[in-house]
């Protein structure tokens, strides 16, 4: 690697709105709520704001993509040099890929990124293979396929090839309501335990009820700066170490070579880690995409947490991801206890924890805040991380 | 060639139907006579799927559906339980792979068998499942194949 250019942007702030599994306010209140919190934090206002970046965007459900991006710059009334939104490419991370290569290349300063949820519309109608990614939905709903099948297909395989148990799984979605009971925006704060999580509805084996996440309302938004910008932000500015964002084999939910794991989380992750000099062992807290349990498992494999085939081992009991262990993962109770943010509530955690401010679920590493943490969203046929630090360091 | 007029369970009333296109039509509508058809490639001899216009492999343009023996093995599976209509059945989605090239694989249900006996090798047979005018290769036991 010649250059690594997204170490010229920083997080300078992060904003989220009310969040709660289901509430009464609209798509765009949410993101203006949102979007002036994280341009407050930066220390910035409207008028500082020249880049709008969105993930998936319009043309998806307005439910599942938010407000479209003329909208919310007509309702900020914002002057822009930069603004886009996509869909394709590595999950909703690349929203924020987006706004670090934009000011990154000069052609933005402060790129306002906004994700936001408001339940799900469930589309009638015939199934176009045109427009659903790699035949996701095309090639397995007219079986009765849905989200939950189509990941716990991987699990079965997983479980059959290297013998992981509900037992292991179950610690993750365990674990995560232990650390939602600190956090006081969760929806689910009761606690879980090991015989409620086996004894819970079969949704699509091996998974059951804890492991699917929980579909909620809110908006979260950063404001993505240059990193010239760190000295003048009043909060810790967080540095971007390095993205992965890479597909190389044949990505597909049924066609892909091993189907016991998540090909494009494994590529994201080897690309991640060839932009950094920082290893698996540097980072503190992890902050791992969790639609269902079982994708936070694969995550820890895919970035080097653990080897292949390991993750059951290594999630067992729970003791080495939770808050006192080595890798505190999804501190603040994730998709799974805290509220679905569509991915990239999993950055705002990282940034939180990163800058202390994660109250009673503060994680302390070397007797102070963690310095380095991992985000990643993605499941199934898409995958991408991001390695980020309290502050910046290095160089581009 | 299993018999298509053979009662086929359990009932998936939640299926969604694909659009056909000139690509996929074949794969759709082929299996009227019982026979599973895929795209193949006529210079490099490689099976195409998803359908493409060109053989992704040699890039080849001559590709054109080819009958195959209809039997393959179950690489995973899941049991869906969650009732997305009411009163609804367990139902078996399953990733097969196909007899002639096991790179090439199909998600399909696994009909005709308790779905706690479906497991991971077992051997399967083409079994479509009309929906909608359309004919879905679904997949069932292997004569001789716990069902």
């Amino acid at each position: 690697v010649t250059a690594v250019g997204e170490r010229n942007a920083i997080v300078s702030g992060v904003g989220m709105s009310q969040v709660g599994r289901k509430i009464d306010r609209g798509p765009m209140d949410l993101t203006l709520e949102s979007a002036l919190r994280a341009i407050e934090d930066a220390g910035l206002t409207r008028d500082d704001i020249d880049g709008l970046v969105t993930y998936p965007g319009a043309g998806y459900p307005l439910a599942q993509a938010g407000p479209a991006l003329f909208d919310v710059q007509e309702n900020l009334q914002l002057s822009l040099g930069f603004f886009r939104s996509s869909s394709e490419g590595p999950g909703p991370i690349q929203a924020v890929h987006n706004a670090a290569l934009a000011v990154a290349s000069g052609v933005a300063r402060h790129v306002l990124v906004y994700r936001t949820s408001t339940r799900s519309v469930i589309g009638k109608g015939k199934l176009d293979p045109h427009i659903y990614y790699f035949g996701n939905h095309y090639w397995a709903d007219p079986y009765g396929g849905s989200s939950p099948s189509r990941e716990a297909v991987m699990a079965t395989r997983h479980f059959h090839d290297y013998g992981t148990t509900r037992e292991q799984v179950g610690a993750i979605p365990i674990n995560q309501r232990r650390n939602a009971a600190l956090n006081p925006d969760a929806v689910f704060r009761q606690p879980l335990t090991m015989e409620e999580y086996l004894n819970a509805r079969m949704i699509s084996s091996p998974l059951c009820l804890y492991d699917c996440d929980t579909w909620g309302d809110g908006s979260v938004s950063f404001v993505v700066s240059h990193r010239d910008y760190a000295p003048d932000c009043p909060k810790t500015p967080i540095g971007i170490e390095a993205f992965g964002t890479a597909v190389r084999t044949r990505a597909s939910h049924d066609q892909r070579e091993d189907l016991s794991t998540m090909s494009a989380a494994w590529e994201s992750s080897a690309h991640m880690w060839s932009r950094t000099d920082l290893k698996p062992a540097d980072v503190d807290t992890a902050h791992l995409y969790d639609g269902f349990s079982f994708l936070t498992l694969i995550w820890l494999e895919a970035l080097g947490f653990c080897g292949k085939g390991e993750g059951g081992p290594f999630v067992e009991r729970g003791s080495r991801i939770a808050l006192e262990g080595e890798l505190p993962t999804n501190t603040d109770g994730g998709q799974l206890s805290f509220c679905r943010l569509e991915g990239l509530g999993h950055l705002r955690e990282a940034c939180l924890q990163l800058r202390g401010e994660a109250g009673e679920r503060q994680v302390s590493k070397r007797g102070g805040t963690p310095e380095v943490a991992v985000v990643s969203n993605g499941a199934g046929v898409i995958g991408g991380c991001m390695l980020v630090t309290a502050g910046v360091n290095g160089s581009a | 060639v299993a018999d298509v007029a053979e009662k086929v369970w359990p009932e998936i009333p939640n299926r969604v139907t694909p659009m056909v296109t000139e690509l996929n039509e074949f794969f759709w509508t082929g299996g009227a006579d019982g026979i599973l058809r895929m795209l193949a490639c006529e210079d490099c001899g490689r099976i195409i799927h998803p359908p493409s216009p060109r053989c992704p492999y040699c890039l080849s343009a001559r590709v054109s559906p080819r009958e195959l023996s209809g039997r393959g093995e179950v690489l995973t599976y899941t049991i869906n339980y969650q009732q997305w209509v009411p009163d609804q059945e367990p139902y078996v989605i399953a990733v097969v792979a196909l007899e002639e090239d096991d790179s090439v694989r199909l998600t399909t249900n696994i009909v005709c068998c308790e779905p706690e006996a479906v497991s991971i090798g077992m051997p399967v047979e083409v079994q479509f499942v009309e929906w909608d005018g359309l004919h879905l290769p679904c997949f069932r036991p292997a004569p001789g194949a716990p069902a």
